[in-house]
């Protein structure tokens, strides 16, 4: 089965077109995806600004961690759900939406960065985890994962304007 | 004004982004400061410690949120004055405001207030906080779907 098959069998799929023809639905699904993608963005932020050595400095990295993204996993789970749900409903048009395309491609490279950062920059963490100062391969971490979530954010908002 | 906002199709798209990104952080935040009143977040912590930390970021982010918001009203203004979810959308963000300055004066007046206000009382105001954030979230996707 092809790519373009598949997608077509998604969108004809009971839960899809209901999805796609009770009206009431896809808003109150959207409105949990944009609540879900809200907080990934921002707890996930506030673990970038401490590796960024920007904020919550008085903080361990690893403690600030193991306490914020417990909340960004979850958070994450509900907006893979919903927009799996969403995409579903016009998997067709979805996947031929360059915006679409272009934010499941920040997707995947925001998994590779936060990859890298535990396999390699965050080696050596117990010599920086408390210090206010973080090093260069944790503050490239970071940074890259902040702009990532904007831009995923931005053309997540797109999709919206492009879908026709 | 409005015009200039319809004409230019990038404009909307790109200040409702940065909406979403200000609401981010104030929910994010306000998400923290809740979690903390519960006991679930950062217990070993002091509170004001937290309230520091994160207040000024739902304080300022409400900031670009009202002038991004206010580009999208002149942009549109028959999908917000008059749309019943946008109505709801500034009724829940004056309660969540009040909620928001109760942290403010916390931080400012009573580092004692967990213990002395009572953990149900804690418990509670972090609840309402919580929902106020989400329906004000939720109430704003809708604006969409009412005109």
């Amino acid at each position: 089965m092809g790519l373009d098959q598949f997608l077509n069998w998604l969108q004809e799929t009971p839960i899809a077109v209901a999805i796609r023809e009770h009206e009431i639905l896809f808003p109150w699904i959207e409105s949990f995806h944009v609540l879900a993608i809200v907080l990934v963005v921002g707890t996930i932020s506030i673990v970038d600004l401490r590796l960024l050595g920007l904020a919550s400095r008085n903080r361990a990295v690893t403690a600030l961690m193991r306490e914020v993204l417990p909340y960004t996993w979850a958070a994450l789970l509900v907006a893979l759900i919903t927009g799996s749900l969403l995409f579903s409903s016009n998997a067709t048009k979805y996947a031929h939406n360059f915006y679409f395309e272009a934010k499941m491609a920040l997707l995947a490279i925001a998994a590779c960065n936060m990859a890298v950062f535990h396999l390699i920059g965050a080696g050596d963490i117990v010599r920086w985890d408390a210090a206010g100062k973080t090093p260069v391969a944790a503050k490239t971490a970071g940074g890259i994962s902040l702009l990532i979530w904007i831009a995923v954010v931005v053309s997540g908002r797109w999709i919206g304007f492009t879908l026709h | 004004m409005s015009r200039i906002i319809q004409v230019h199709d990038w404009i909307i798209p790109t200040v409702q982004s940065i909406h979403i990104l200000a609401i981010s952080a104030v929910a994010a935040s306000a998400l923290m400061i809740n979690l903390r009143l519960l006991g679930l977040y950062a217990a070993d912590q002091p509170l004001q410690d937290i309230l520091a930390r994160f207040l000024p970021f739902i304080w300022w982010p409400l900031i670009v949120l009202l002038l991004t918001g206010t580009v999208m009203i002149v942009g549109e203004p028959p999908r917000s004055l008059k749309n019943p979810a946008f109505q709801l959308k500034m009724t829940l963000l004056v309660a969540a405001i009040v909620t928001t300055a109760i942290y403010q004066r916390i931080l400012r007046r009573n580092p004692a207030f967990v213990t002395t206000g009572g953990r149900a009382g804690a418990a509670a105001l972090a609840s309402v906080s919580m929902l106020l954030w989400v329906g004000i979230i939720f109430a704003g996707r809708w604006i969409a779907y009412y005109y």
